[in-house]
């Protein structure tokens, strides 16, 4: 421990984390960081967790049968449309 | 709603004034950035904006991945995501026609399906998480708590299926702040628009997020050494 370890504390340093990662600023030369074993491990770990979620996450294929299931309700869609037209035709003779 | 709770207010998917909140350029990280429309492309879409129903499957097919995968991200579970994938669609048919090509149309579709998600946590009542709590950290959440000893560094530890678990175990207002950002490479100033919160709420919600990550990580690690 240093005197910069005394000058600012872990709970003051984290919370200080929420704006500096990912701000462009170089957390890893913060005073503290030279100090202090535990911040620097959950820093490296912040990093760690955030670059693995850039780099791990493969494109998932959806089921196969999605597509019916959404040709289905287009055909919904499109049939219930007609529907009301044709409800708008028959209410538009009924008024002439 | 308590000022200090996340507000999910998603603006209309799909229409052209919403969409001047949608970040203008393509959302990347971690899944590579939409296609951009290649001239075949833009042939299928604008035959798609006319009814053609072919066209359409061409525009499902191309995009039905990276749509399924946000869906699933963003929700944790396949049921939810294939039924958000088919909601996803079927704006997307109600609504092609109003696309006029401010932005590339992968980025709307994104954002249209991120909307759809967004709609449907609402609709579930899901308060996703109180930013009470992500603001006022219960003692076991608050800063000291991040501490770990340094055996249990995860660097270089992380394999994707864990983390897929732990991603999915998030609550639903972290989860969703980590995958827009650090999945999803949405920046603070775009995810508070989405969301209509705060940059710093939306800070502090990822800070969190990562918080409860690094936890769940090391616990697996711990039990995985333990054996």
């Amino acid at each position: 421990m240093t005197d910069d370890r005394n000058t600012i504390s872990c709970a003051e340093f984290q919370a200080k984390l929420p704006e500096l990662i990912g701000s462009g600023v170089d957390v890893s030369t913060d005073p503290h960081l030279q100090s202090c074993d535990l911040c620097r491990a959950l820093l490296a770990d912040l990093e760690t967790i955030a670059e693995a979620a850039r780099q791990l996450f493969p494109i998932v294929e959806p089921p196969e049968d999605l597509w019916e299931h959404i040709e289905s309700a287009l055909k919904d869609e499109s049939d219930a449309v007609e529907t009301d037209k044709k409800e708008d035709k028959d209410d538009e003779k009924k008024g002439s | 709603m308590p000022s200090s709770s996340l507000p999910i207010q998603p603006s209309d998917p799909t229409s052209e004034a919403s969409d001047a909140k949608i970040p203008a350029r393509a959302p990347a990280a971690g899944v590579g950035p939409p296609t951009p429309l290649i001239p075949a492309q833009d042939d299928t879409l604008t035959r798609a904006q006319n009814g053609d129903h072919q066209a359409f499957a061409q525009l499902y097919s191309l995009h039905k991945r990276r749509i399924y995968s946000l869906c699933l991200r963003m929700v944790g579970n396949t049921a939810e995501a294939e039924d958000l994938t088919q909601e996803a669609f079927l704006q997307l048919h109600r609504k092609i026609a109003t696309f006029r090509g401010d932005s590339a149309f992968s980025t709307w579709m994104h954002r249209l399906a991120i909307n759809v998600v967004l709609m449907h946590l609402r609709r579930k009542g899901l308060a996703l998480i109180s930013l009470d709590e992500a603001m006022d950290p219960t003692p076991e959440e608050g800063p000291g708590r991040s501490f770990g000893s340094p055996d249990l560094n995860l660097t270089g530890a992380i394999d994707r299926l864990a983390l897929e678990r732990a991603v999915s175990d998030l609550p639903a207002g972290y989860r969703l702040i980590f995958v827009l950002h650090d999945i999803e490479g949405y920046e603070h100033n775009e995810i508070a628009s989405m969301l209509d919160c705060s940059i710093g709420n939306s800070k502090s919600q990822l800070h969190k997020a990562r918080l409860k990550l690094r936890d769940t990580l090391r616990n697996s690690t711990g039990q995985e050494t333990r054996k």
